[in-house]
């Protein structure tokens, strides 16, 4: 099934084209869907399709050979995965799961490139895409070298509270996996943040009970990494 | 409803870590699977999925901002 143009003009890979050329693009998109926990690629997978979110959330990860999970992006409505692989016809960098029941619309990499041939719009679409990718990938790397555990809970924390649209829930391992630490220490994080007033946890709610003070937090203490 | 911690079946191997572990006794092996029974009693301490070898357990929190 097509994907539906409405839904493409939400991508910014196809900002500020044309309706007609995004219509001819479309109909090469199929719909698929996952269930919670099925996994969708594999790290080192070759690149064969390009994924886009309509609803659900998708988290890209890393294992080390220890077993240790790194979770590098959360895709959310409107977000893609597997760009890295389609666009240097290489393997996929990192694996893909379903953290919940996810709709996609795929495109094939051999569609998606005969259609950077045909439109040059797209091509400087990709772009900004990808400068936008390095950019999160490089706060990550900001992160995880330079704040304490307890800094990075907190942006964790205020990104997933903050801002439109559907989150998902987290567990406090996904928050380790996203903060690159143990599972222990997060909750030895949260405890602290409680203390302080931060936020507070109401069962399966964690609320954000002082916004500014957690922003606060996240620069608090720019050496030290844990 | 009270939210109640996810068992993912497809993992549990019914080892009963979780039950040894969580104070509150609301759960037990149920048919080789990890089962919620006692829902009242669960406290959301979240030990459970703390213990579990397989990962099998997922008490997940939606994050909000106060106001």
């Amino acid at each position: 099934m097509a994907a539906p143009v409405e839904f493409l003009q939400t991508s910014p890979y196809f900002a500020g084209m044309n309706a007609s050329d995004i219509e001819v693009i479309a109909e090469s998109f199929f719909a698929k869907t996952f269930n919670k926990g099925d996994f969708i690629t594999w790290e080192g997978d070759l690149g064969d399709a390009l994924y886009f979110v309509v609803s659900g959330a998708v988290k890209c990860f890393k294992v080390s050979s220890e077993g240790k999970e790194q979770i590098l992006q959360i895709v959310l409505p409107g977000g893609s995965f597997n760009d890295v692989a389609v666009f240097d016809k290489g393997t996929s960098p990192t694996s893909t799961e379903a953290m919940s029941l996810v709709n996609c619309y795929v495109i094939a990499e051999q569609d998606m490139q005969k259609f950077l041939k045909d439109y040059p719009k797209l091509i400087s679409n990709v772009i900004s895409v990808l400068s936008e990718r390095i950019r999160h990938l490089l706060e990550l790397v900001e992160d995880l070298s330079f704040r304490q555990v307890i800094s990075r809970i907190a942006r964790i924390l205020l990104e997933y509270a903050d801002g439109a649209g559907p989150k998902p829930k987290l567990t406090q391992q996904e928050m380790a996996a996203l903060a690159g630490t143990a599972r222990e220490v997060v909750g030895r994080s949260l405890k602290t943040l409680q203390e302080d007033g931060l936020i507070r946890m109401e069962r399966n709610r964690l609320i954000i009970a002082n916004k500014a003070g957690l922003s606060q937090m996240i620069n608090a203490h720019p050496s030290d990494k844990q | 409803m009270l939210e109640m911690p996810v068992v993912d079946v497809e993992k549990c191997t019914g080892c009963g870590t979780c039950v040894a572990a969580c104070h509150c006794n609301a759960i037990v092996i149920v048919e080789g699977k990890a089962t919620i029974i006692e829902t009242k009693l669960c406290g959301w301490c979240t030990v459970c999925e703390a213990v579990c070898p397989e990962g099998a357990l997922h008490c997940a929190y939606e994050i909000v901002i106060e106001g």
